[in-house]
């Protein structure tokens, strides 16, 4: 390993943010911002060439001195986070591509706040140290609150501090884990956590739930959803993008590092725990989406009725819900985000979200509705999308586990295609005879390149998935390979201790 | 013991207190117009005396055992120098644009520190209260040094009135103190108590002295001085009170506590949470609604020395440990956050209203900038500074089984959380309220630029900062 790959894939952008402190002017900070992420891009796409399928383990692994003490800098990657962070960088030029003309005012620190964001997102997925993780996963909300309150809607101020305090009230718990396991441990390096750390199965019982709370929020899981739509509604369309596209993923990502391998007996115990309220975000908040009147609060709850799906795939344990899970929040971060970018394209027209103000734009804008139709149908998972690899993975996961589990989230398709057909059918269909539609423009170039990519990614990856799989697939029979046999051994403990009782 | 050597250990004391001499009679004989010139004298005494504490010995004692400097001493004498320093740099700012300039002023702060200097270097009771006073007393005259100014004079008259009573209480603890364990040097205490099994008299001794000293740290439930001297006293003052001040009382009230009483750790320790989490909690919630900036940066150091005092809850040299990086990363944070109020001027006039900083990031956005990311870091959000101050103190009370000032703590930062956000949200969302005067000062703009490096860079370099700390820490428990 010559070359720090991660560490130049995490930090690039903050050298683009600095690029744009030197020439603040709006052209030129677009420009930079544009140049920057898509350098990073393709240094994400060099990564992936350089990744080795068939090693389960972290790959291109970095380590140096930080804090001292057991507590250091240490990046790598491994089937698991490694599509995150080509995801992260995918999604980036979309983001900044989309806010071109959209974003008119103080247009270079817009530009800094996604910078920095992209760095603390893609620095998450590949931090191997607690602390490390925890830095990077907090300080991605600071840009994040910005973006919202500055270039957000009417109640932006609202829902920025509803998505801080949710999100922060969360995480402290966890930093408070990461303490106790730190002390337990004495070092809070993910991949020595890894292999052969077993905690005590009360201690894992306590660091199971402060973990939940952050993630849960993260992801986010009902009850503790409310501050996503409010987050969605307010937010610019790329900043709607980067929610649902990334910042949800972090939540399931952290289940699959953290809570699985690292508290296995807490986590078999608390299953039934996720997989109620799992159920209940997949039908309760797919009948709210259907009552929806805002676009993208509709489409806000209709992504925490897909997390329900990926928590659901991943706790059944299952290979194929949790390959299922995974390969469903890549393609839900790519879908989502499309669906976004289309709210945004009729959002610059004519700045309102409303549903009721639309209504047949098919006539105008065949062009559009071809692209919305397409991820509308991945949305709600037609075979042939992306969205039906991992709602079908989750689904024969979640069978195999308990057939109930299947009936219930099966039941969340059909609702899911009720209100993604609802809303296409009330925006695009009928006759166009609201007056202030009469003159809407159809997608210009820019839209055009804009959307285009991700329909081709959506469709290849619906027909072919393995460029994902392949990768995934490895880490996945080794995290539930070493689930099982920690599970086994905390059993065994707890056979042995009752044996000792009764002896006594 | 000779006389020599007792001296050389407080070579960094005696610079101060022969320069300070030097300079009033400097001041006396040249007049008004002098002012600069002593502030630059001061300043120059200071980083003298600084150069002087880092070369000093690591570890010796003096006048019997009254007085020692070690390396816990040398770290708490590097920061009470950097904040005094930088204080009387604001404060010569300050006075000279309000024409208040006079010689006294820095030559009082010189005094006030050489006070904080022989704080955080006593080894008994009695040293401890002369350094203490001779702070003290210089602190109330500077609190009151706008005289002209009537809410300056009543802070003056305030923290006098309330001082004096702490004193009281402090010395009534030391006199039970010493009645019952027979000494008041820290070590032969320690070797008294050493059983763990105290008498009722040194139980009430430690409760007073822990009153007494709570009072100065400002913590619940002796804070209520802490909203109207910081209100009242010029802002440069207020600095000096919240940063170098602080160091030098919670230095002293660590080693007071941890070097007299190590094994009376469960007598002492519910009383340290019990303010602890009083004062995080009532730090975070009273500072919601206020509405002037000084008062809220009184109620945040309230909240502060809350969660520095979880550290020595901790009562382990890890406690100690965060609690020096805490105090380290607090005091550049906060010099920074009051060069930044000091520049809240308009037309000449200082303003302290939260609404005055309304759309500050379009019309000075550099300003906007520094000032919200020392709020945040104040916050203690990553990837900011005071994220590893909270880190280490968290750390160590884990570490001493105190999970539930913990979790409580944690719940009381996210509250805390709404105060800083919600002036960088006026910051940063608020549509501008007109410009403030350019900032002219080079000393304040070079401290907002040196707090704000601080801020922002110090999670890449902080490990050197953690190895002192923790040196720091063991000289003192080891």
């Amino acid at each position: 390993m010559s070359l720090p790959i991660l560490s130049l894939v995490t930090f690039v952008p903050l050298l683009g943010a600095l690029a744009i402190l030197a020439m603040p002017r709006a052209q030129s900070a677009r420009w930079i911002a544009l140049g920057t992420t898509i350098i990073v891009f393709a240094l994400s796409l060099v990564m992936w060439a350089g990744f080795d399928n068939a090693n389960p383990g972290f790959q291109m692994v970095e380590k140096a001195n930080w804090l001292g003490g057991g507590i250091s800098y240490h990046m790598g990657v491994d089937g698991i986070s490694m599509l995150f962070v080509v995801l992260t960088a995918g999604l980036m030029p979309f983001c900044i591509a989309a806010s071109w003309e959209s974003v008119e005012t103080r247009v270079a620190e817009y530009m800094i706040a996604f910078l920095v964001l992209e760095t603390m997102m893609i620095g998450v997925f590949c931090a191997l140290d607690l602390v490390l993780f925890y830095v990077l996963f907090e300080a991605g909300l600071i840009p994040m609150f910005l973006i919202i309150g500055i270039w957000g809607g009417k109640r932006r101020v609202y829902a920025s501090f509803k998505f801080f305090l949710y999100t922060f009230i969360g995480s402290v718990l966890m930093l408070l884990a990461i303490m106790s396991m730190y002390w337990y441990t004495g070092t809070t390096d993910i991949a020595v956590l890894l292999n052969g750390v077993h905690f005590p199965v009360v201690m894992q019982t306590w660091l199971w739930l402060a973990f939940f709370a952050s993630f849960a929020v993260k992801m986010p899981m009902w009850p503790v959803h409310t501050w996503l739509p409010d987050a969605h509604v307010e937010a610019p369309t790329a900043g709607s993008v980067i929610l649902a596209g990334i910042l949800l993923k972090m939540g399931g990502y952290g289940f699959l590092r953290f809570s699985l391998p690292m508290f296995p007996s807490a986590t078999e115990m608390f299953a039934p725990l996720v997989f109620t309220m799992s159920i209940v975000a997949i039908i309760y908040t797919s009948l709210v989406a259907l009552a929806q009147e805002d676009m993208k609060k509709l489409i806000a709850y209709s992504s925490v009725a897909h997390m329900g799906f990926v928590t659901l795939g991943i706790f059944t344990l299952t290979h194929q819900g949790v390959e299922g899970g995974i390969f469903q929040m890549l393609s839900h971060g790519v879908v989502s985000g499309a669906l976004f970018l289309c709210v945004g394209v009729v959002y610059d027209r004519m700045h309102t979200r409303d549903i009721a103000a639309y209504g047949g734009l098919v006539n105008r804008m065949p062009l559009y509705a071809a692209f919305f139709l397409v991820f509308t149908l991945a949305n709600v998972g037609l075979p042939g999308t992306s969205g039906f690899i991992g709602e079908f993975l989750t689904m024969l996961g979640a069978y195999l586990h308990n057939s109930w589990l299947a009936i219930f989230s099966a039941t969340g398709v059909i609702l899911s295609a009720a209100y993604a057909l609802f809303l296409y059918r009330r925006i695009l269909f009928g006759s166009l005879v609201k007056p202030s539609l009469q003159t809407i423009q159809d997608l210009n170039a820019r839209e055009i390149a804009l959307l285009a990519p991700l329909v081709v990614i959506t469709i290849a990856l619906g027909f072919y998935p393995r460029p994902v799989t392949d990768v995934t697939t490895p880490a996945v029979a080794k995290l539930i390979a070493d689930n099982k046999t920690a599970l086994a051994m905390d059993h065994a403990k707890v056979v042995a201790e009752l044996h000792k009782g009764a002896g006594r | 013991m000779n006389l020599q050597a007792d001296l050389l250990v407080l070579l960094p004391e005696l610079i101060l207190a022969i320069g300070a001499m030097g300079l009033l009679l400097f001041g006396a004989i040249t007049g008004e117009k002098s002012a600069p010139a002593v502030s630059w004298g001061a300043i120059a005494l200071l980083v003298a005396a600084g150069a002087a504490t880092v070369m000093g010995p690591d570890h010796a004692s003096a006048f019997h055992n009254a007085f020692i400097a070690d390396g816990f001493s040398r770290f708490a004498k590097v920061l009470i120098l950097a904040g005094a320093a930088l204080s009387i740099l604001l404060a010569d700012e300050f006075f000279s644009e309000i024409q208040l300039s006079r010689f006294e002023l820095p030559v009082i702060m010189l005094l006030a520190t050489l006070g904080m200097m022989l704080m955080v270097s006593a080894s008994s009771f009695l040293s401890l209260y002369m350094g203490l006073e001779l702070q003290s007393l210089a602190l109330y005259v500077l609190a009151a040094f706008n005289r002209d100014h009537l809410r300056s004079t009543e802070a003056g008259l305030k923290y006098f009135v309330l001082g004096a009573l702490s004193s009281g209480m402090l010395l009534y603890g030391i006199s039970l103190i010493y009645g019952f364990t027979g000494s008041v040097d820290f070590s032969a205490i320690a070797a008294v108590t050493h059983d763990g099994a105290p008498s009722l008299g040194v139980i009430f001794g430690i409760v007073f002295l822990i009153s007494g000293l709570a009072f100065k740290v400002s913590a619940v439930p002796f804070h209520m001085w802490t909203p109207d001297v910081y209100e009242g006293a010029p802002t440069p003052i207020t600095a000096y009170f919240a940063t170098a001040a602080k160091v030098a009382a919670l230095c002293l009230f660590l080693r007071a506590i941890l070097t007299p009483f190590p094994d009376l750790i469960h007598q002492w320790r519910q009383i340290i949470v019990f303010i602890s989490v009083l004062s995080m909690a009532l730090g975070a919630f009273a500072a919601i609604g206020q509405t002037n900036i000084k008062r809220l940066m009184a109620y945040s150091s309230i909240g502060h020395m809350g969660y520095a005092l979880l550290g020595l809850a901790a009562g382990t040299s890890l406690g100690a440990r965060g609690v020096l990086i805490y105090l380290a990363i607090y005091v550049f944070t906060n010099l920074g956050a009051f060069a930044c109020i000091q520049a809240m001027k308009r037309n000449g006039k200082a303003v302290e209203n939260i609404s005055d900083l309304a759309g500050l990031a379009r019309t000075d956005i550099r300003l906007a900038v520094v000032f919200s990311m020392l709020f945040l870091s104040l916050a203690g959000l990553p990837p900011l500074a005071g994220f590893l101050a909270k880190f280490y103190v968290f750390l160590a009370a884990i570490q001493a089984g105190l999970l539930i000032p913990a979790v409580l703590g944690v719940l009381a930062s996210t509250v805390g959380l709404v105060y800083y956000l919600k002036v960088v949200k006026v910051m940063f969302f608020d549509e501008p309220a007109p410009a403030f005067d350019a900032v002219s000062g080079l000393g304040s703009r070079a401290i907002m630029v040196l707090s704000g490096v601080v801020a922002l860079l110090f999670i890449f370099a902080a490990s050197p900062v953690i190895t002192a700390a923790d040196a720091a820490a063991k000289a003192l428990l080891p």
